[in-house]
C-alpha cells in the first residue's frame, strides 16, 4: 500500500513538474526542469522494480538529454517569446485524446495485478529458463543480450544512424567556416 | 485499493497529456523537445507500471525471492531510452542549424520568413 502511495507522490511531483516546463519562458530553467523530471522518473522505477531502467533513465535522460538541451542553448538563445499559455483549440484536442486514452485503460487488468495477461505469457518462461539457458542472474540483461538481441542490434544501428546524422548537420558549418579563413 | 487500481495509469495520462500540450502549442522548437522528451518519459512510465507485479521483486535471480515483476517491459523500456536520447540529439541539432540559418528558433517567426522569401 504504501509503495502504491509513494508512486502516487512522484507522479504528482512529476505533474507539477511538467506544468511548470509549460509555463516556464526561461529555456534554460525549463532544460533543468526536464532534467528533475527523468530523475524523478528514475526514482519511480526503482519502486517499480525496474532497476536496470533507472539506472539508464538517470544516466541517459537525466544525464545526456540536459547536455544536449545546454549545449543546443549555448549555440542558440536561451529565452522564448512571450506568449499566452493557454489556448483553446490545442486544449480540447488534448483533453479529448486524454478521455480516450482513460477509456482504453477501463477494460486494463488493475495496477500489479499478477494475473495480467502481461505476465502470462513468454516473461514467465524467461524468468525460468534464463539462469540455465543464458547465464546471468540479472534476467533483464539475458533477455536485452540473448532473447531479444536482434532488438538491441537494431537499438545500435538507430545510434549510429543518429550519431551520422548530427555529424552531418552539425559538421557542415564548420567545414565553411574553415573554407572561409583560408 | 481496488478503486484505486486505475489511477496509476490516469495519473500518467495526465503526465502524457501535459507533454502533448507543450508539443503542440509551444512555438519555441527547444520547449517542443522538451516537451517530446515530458511526453516519451510518461510512455516509459505507463509501460513499466504494466509490468510490476504487487509484492514482486527486481528480475534479479536469487534464492529467497519467489515472486519476480516482469522483465519483457524493462527490456523494451531500456531500448526506448536509448532511441529517445538519438531522436533528442537528431532534432537538437536539426534546431542549431535552423537557428543558424534564420536567426530564430520561433516557429512563426520561421514561416513568416518563409512566406516573404516566396512572395518576393
Amino acid at each position: 500500500m504504501s509503495e502504491v502511495l509513494i508512486n502516487q507522490i512522484l507522479l504528482a511531483f512529476m505533474l507539477v513538474i511538467a506544468i511548470g516546463v509549460l509555463y516556464q519562458r526561461n529555456l534554460f530553467a525549463a532544460a533543468m526542469l526536464m532534467s528533475i523530471y527523468s530523475l524523478l522518473a528514475a526514482a519511480l522505477f526503482v519502486v517499480l522494480d525496474a532497476v536496470d531502467v533507472a539506472f539508464t533513465e538517470a544516466a541517459v535522460g537525466a544525464g545526456i538529454s540536459i547536455i544536449l538541451a545546454l549545449g543546443t542553448l549555448a549555440l542558440t538563445c536561451g529565452e522564448q517569446k512571450p506568449r499566452p499559455v493557454l489556448a483553446t483549440g490545442p486544449l480540447l484536442v488534448v483533453l479529448l485524446t486524454g478521455g480516450m486514452l482513460i477509456y482504453g485503460t477501463l477494460d486494463m487488468p488493475y495496477y500489479g495485478d499478477p494475473e495480467a495477461a502481461a505476465h502470462t505469457g513468454v516473461a514467465s518462461r524467461y524468468l525460468q529458463d534464463s539462469a540455465n539457458e543464458v547465464g546471468p542472474p540479472n534476467v533483464v540483461t539475458s533477455v536485452l543480450a540473448s532473447y531479444r538481441g536482434y532488438d538491441t542490434l537494431g537499438e545500435t544501428v538507430v545510434i549510429f544512424a543518429a550519431g551520422i546524422g548530427v555529424f552531418a548537420l552539425m559538421g557542415r558549418g564548420r567545414r565553411k567556416a574553415t573554407r572561409k579563413v583560408k | 485499493m481496488e478503486a484505486l487500481g486505475l489511477y496509476n495509469y490516469w495519473l500518467v495520462i495526465a503526465l502524457m497529456m501535459t507533454g502533448f500540450y507543450i508539443v503542440i502549442t509551444s512555438p519555441n522548437l527547444v520547449k517542443k523537445i522538451i516537451g517530446l522528451n515530458i511526453f516519451q518519459a510518461s510512455v516509459f512510465i505507463l509501460y513499466i507500471s504494466m509490468g510490476k507485479v504487487a509484492g514482486g521483486s527486481a528480475p534479479i535471480l536469487a534464492d529467497q525471492v519467489t515472486l519476480y515483476s516482469n522483465p519483457l517491459p524493462h527490456v523494451l523500456i531500456l531500448t526506448a531510452i536509448v532511441v529517445g536520447v538519438a531522436t533528442t540529439a537528431m532534432g537538437l541539432s536539426l534546431v542549431v542549424r535552423i537557428y543558424a540559418a534564420y536567426g530564430s528558433m520561433e516557429e512563426d517567426d520561421i514561416e513568416v520568413m518563409d512566406r516573404s522569401e516566396t512572395d518576393g
